[in-house]
């Protein structure tokens, strides 16, 4: 076993033994392949690396060894629905970006948000015996938790490159703070899901500064990209009875404690573009409380319409 | 259409969302350079599609401490910047990398092909150039 697996291992298993448990059978067999300082070593070397997965996580749950509160339960169930839906609108880019990098770039980024929320649908359903597809294909609409930004329009690709800036300077400061729960699951879901926003933010702030500094054509894309999406911020900032309870006991903090933050930092970005924080009108939100803007069910037709006709179905 | 882009105009303003607008003229394009400090070389035909305005670059990715850098691709971005982004989305997606090098293409200078005979097989049956090919002398210590 190589030295990174060991340090990775001891990030994910602060409070949990998870990835001890359930990754024998993709390791075994790789590590030979690459061990460190093999002259055949290539730059292609495939290991799949130790972290936390939903199947990790499933078996604890299977083995009763972790099972949330109804108050945990369903605040996972928000960010993972956060993470589903954006996911589910960022896989609409997939062959359609700009340029094939991109489209590997954005393709990435679906993915993460998708793994963050299949931990955390895994560790919800576990409070109410339901799985993660169970939970992701067959609720409907108005049983959905995540906050409005999360299901705009993908636009054009500045209108996405704004939504993804808002989306992981927010998500960002949400998992570093979650990192710290008094629940072990979500601290470990949240500690390997931080290291992917952090890189999200990355990728949209290099194009927020792109597309603000490029063309006039870009420029006023990018302006107009944050006047429609700007609306949803105030949302992912808000407390409720949940998020106050939840706060009390440790497992997360106020949401809109998070906000100077964001506030900061994403302002930092807007300056360095020479770009103004659109001084737009703050949407009613509702999300967290299964009210939905128009577009959801729209996302949801088709993401379960699979599942939904031929249940069970699997490849 | 401007085919490739204009040499003269600094790479991270040839940007791909400009497409079907009008091209703005380089000299209205300062601030981009600003923007964007790692620019990369000017844009110019080489290795470039036919519609893409960015540049090309090889990307050389190390798979573990004490490794060298190894080839492993090459890729379009705007500049430098990107490019190192773009390569750890294309490239170490598999957990293949604990670093990447970006190269602009067009600064790698290579060997020529027809020139295989001249450039390399002189080398062959010079055995004399191998450690191998001498016997070790008596009573020499150390080696």
């Amino acid at each position: 076993m190589t030295t990174e697996d060991v340090s990775t291992k001891d990030v994910t298993t602060k409070d949990t033994d998870f990835a001890i448990e359930g990754h024998g059978d993709i390791s075994v067999g790789v590590h030979g392949a690459g061990a460190s300082g093999d002259g055949s070593a290539s730059a292609t070397r495939i290991t799949p690396g130790n972290a936390l997965r939903p199947e990790d996580i499933a078996l604890e749950i299977s083995r009763g060894q972790v099972k949330p509160t109804d108050d945990v339960a369903e605040f996972a169930l928000r960010i993972g629905d956060d993470g589903l839906i954006l996911a589910q609108r960022l896989g609409h880019w997939i062959s359609r970006a700009p340029e094939l990098e991109e489209d590997i770039a954005l393709g990435n980024i679906a993915l993460d948000q998708l793994g963050h929320a299949r931990s955390f649908l895994t560790y919800a359903g576990a409070a109410w015996g339901k799985s993660e597809d169970d939970l992701a294909y067959f609720r409907r609409e108005h049983e959905f938790r995540s906050a409005h930004l999360f299901e705009q329009p993908n636009g054009d690709f500045a209108v996405t490159i704004a939504r993804q800036f808002i989306v992981s300077f927010y998500q960002f400061e949400l998992y570093t703070k979650l990192m710290e729960s008094t629940d072990p699951t979500i601290a470990a879901i949240s500690a390997k899901a931080v290291k992917e926003v952090d890189y999200h933010r990355d990728h949209s702030a290099q194009w927020v500064l792109r597309l603000a500094g490029g063309t006039d054509e870009s420029r006023a894309r990018i302006i107009q990209g944050f006047k429609l999406v700007w609306p949803y911020v105030d949302e992912l900032f808000e407390d409720d009875e949940l998020t106050t309870r939840l706060a009390e006991a440790g497992v997360t903090v106020q949401p809109s404690s998070l906000r100077a933050e964001f506030d900061r930092l994403t302002g930092n970005i807007m300056a360095e573009a020479e770009l103004e924080v659109p001084g737009v009108p703050q949407s009613l939100g509702g999300g967290r409380r299964g009210k939905h803007s128009e577009f959801l069910g729209y996302i949801l037709a088709e993401m379960q319409v699979l599942a939904r006709e031929h249940p069970g179905a699997s490849w | 259409m401007a085919p490739h882009g204009n040499p003269e105009a600094p790479a991270s303003a040839a940007s791909e969302i400009n497409r079907e607008a009008p091209k703005v003229a380089a000299t209205t394009n300062v601030e981009s350079t600003t923007t964007a400090p790692a620019s990369g070389p000017d844009v110019t035909s080489y290795g470039a599609k036919e519609e893409s305005p960015w540049s090309l670059w090889e990307v050389f990715v190390r798979s573990s401490r004490g490794l060298s850098h190894v080839h492993a691709g090459s890729l379009h971005a705007p500049d430098a910047a990107m490019a190192l982004r773009n390569a750890r989305d294309l490239y170490t997606r598999r957990n293949e990398g604990v670093s990447i090098w970006v190269v602009p293409a067009e600064a790698i200078s290579s060997s020529d092909p027809d020139s295989k005979g001249s450039f390399f097989e002189s080398p062959q049956g010079k055995d004399y150039r191998h450690a191998t090919y001498y016997t070790k002398s008596e009573g020499v210590k150390h080696l």
